[in-house]
């Protein structure tokens, strides 16, 4: 029971207002009453369930709900046309949340199809050049006496300054030291160091490489290097200036072999093209340089030629 | 008398617009139940009997609106109700936590209560759909909606204070 505490104090000779609480509630009833009567509801909603279950949709109950759901239709009408502001006005602003949300919901889907198109153009040019890397190893102007392992380019050059590469192709592969590395299109390297799964590849590019190369149409013969400028130019050195080089000729390796030594590199490789060659009177080779067919700075998928021969041991 | 009207009144007034504008509602996600809590503070301020009452009568008329089969959510309020006016008696309804922990504790009872109800007479009902993804931004609703609602009943409810002459002696 509450108690009420905001009787005054009585004082003498005076009349005092008493608050007394109105509160019409259970609290007043008693507890076998209060039970009595939830009891019997709850009873009475299970019999509406049940009643209402197993009558048919044409029974007496439904009939008194459809009438009653009639009579609370046009109460149902006025409260909605009450709130009809409201719910406009919420619509409105779930609309706007909502196009908020959908456009962010966009942005992503594009920048996701966005780099799935990235991928899928990698995908095409990486399957269009192992596919030329295979026609290449299956093409007549493969080295003979060599079988060739692609191998994936997994390290770049860190910088301009280094020329190596890094494949995914090692000495539990059959790589060996020394190995040449080709594309399709020409010559990139040789391998310069081995691991069991990966091999560094020392481009043609880099300033201690060289490989003995000759002019494919006037078999006037060099050492291919790096050239002084920037780029991946190359140059055709110690080329007599007797020999004959012209403009627009294909250099290839010239795979040369004296007695037990061999050139590291097997003949008929192509390197590049003459781009230019020019002579003074005072060098005592002419000046030959090249535009390697290897593309040197996106090179992702390579051919180590591993040769099916013992390598040469020296005499 | 009066306080039986205002109670019929707002629960007639609660459960028409539970049935016509609140059920179709979807607010981030959920529903307010404003019958629910209208019935909560009805029973907080005048008690067991007269929440089960209304929570019945409540019921009857979201069922007979709403055509739902008769009796499901008279059940489940009359118990909500019940519950509600002994726990506001049994706490003196004073307590700041009261009306708190009743909108919360009524809410998953009803989610819950509903669910098993008519999972046992064979509605296709989606356990996950209907005690988590609609149960907690409904459970979220009712405590905003239930501020104003409860404050709505206790204003309307507010026990009439009746003055009493005391003649002293002397």
């Amino acid at each position: 029971m509450p108690r009420n505490r905001t009787d005054k104090v009585a004082v003498l000779g005076s009349s005092v207002r008493r608050a007394a609480a109105g509160k019409a509630s259970s609290r007043s009833s008693s507890p076998l009453r209060r039970r009595l009567i939830v009891a019997v509801l709850v009873l009475a909603a299970l019999a509406l369930i049940t009643v209402s279950f197993r009558e048919g949709t044409g029974g007496p109950l439904h009939d008194a709900q459809n009438a009653g759901a009639k009579a609370l239709h046009p109460f149902e009408i006025a409260a909605d046309r009450v709130a009809q502001p409201f719910q406009d006005a919420w619509g409105w602003l779930d609309g706007l949340l909502g196009a908020r949300s959908e456009a962010e919901r966009l942005r992503e889907q594009a920048e996701q199809l966005r780099q799935q198109v990235i991928q899928n153009e990698s995908a095409l040019q990486a399957n269009v050049r192992l596919r030329a890397l295979l026609g290449y190893r299956d093409g007549p102007t493969f080295p003979r006496d060599y079988s060739g392992l692609a191998a994936a380019v997994i390290a770049r050059p860190p910088s301009a300054f280094e020329q190596q590469i890094v494949v995914a192709a090692g000495a539990s592969n059959g790589v060996r030291l020394n190995a040449p590395v080709v594309t399709a299109e020409g010559l990139v390297g040789q391998v310069t160091r081995v691991t069991d799964d990966a091999a560094q590849v020392t481009l043609l590019t880099d300033e201690t490489s060289a490989a003995s190369a000759l002019d494919l149409r006037t078999r006037a013969a060099g050492i291919v290097r790096h050239g002084a400028g920037a780029g991946d130019t190359l140059v055709l050195d110690r080329v007599a200036k007797d020999e004959v080089v012209n403009v627009g000729d294909e250099v290839v390796t010239a795979g040369w072999r004296s007695g037990g030594l061999a050139s590291l590199y097997p003949k008929g490789i192509p390197i590049g093209r003459v781009t230019s060659v020019g002579q003074s009177d005072t060098d005592l080779y002419k000046q030959v340089q090249i535009a390697p067919y290897a593309d040197f700075g996106s090179l992702d998928a390579v051919l180590v030629l591993v040769s099916r021969k013992p390598p040469p041991k020296l005499p | 008398m009066i306080d039986a009207l205002k109670i019929a009144a707002l629960v007639f007034v609660a459960g028409v617009l539970q049935a016509s504008v609140f059920s179709g509602a979807d607010l981030l996600g959920g529903t307010p139940d404003v019958l629910l809590l209208a019935l909560l503070g009805i029973a907080l301020q005048r008690g067991a009997v007269a929440g089960a009452a209304a929570g019945f009568l409540g019921g009857l008329l979201l069922d007979v609106a709403t055509l739902e089969s008769l009796g499901l959510s008279s059940l489940l309020l009359t118990l909500v109700g019940y519950w509600a006016g002994r726990f506001g008696e049994a706490t003196g309804g004073e307590r700041r936590y009261v009306p708190l922990a009743s909108v919360l504790a009524a809410t998953v009872f009803v989610a819950v209560g509903g669910y098993l109800l008519h999972f046992m007479l064979g509605a296709d009902i989606l356990a996950e759909r209907a005690l988590v993804t609609a149960l907690l931004p409904g459970l979220g609703l009712n405590l905003i909606v239930g501020v104003p609602v409860l404050s709505l009943c206790r204003v309307l409810l507010r026990p009439h204070e009746r003055a009493g002459e005391v003649q002293l002696l002397g």
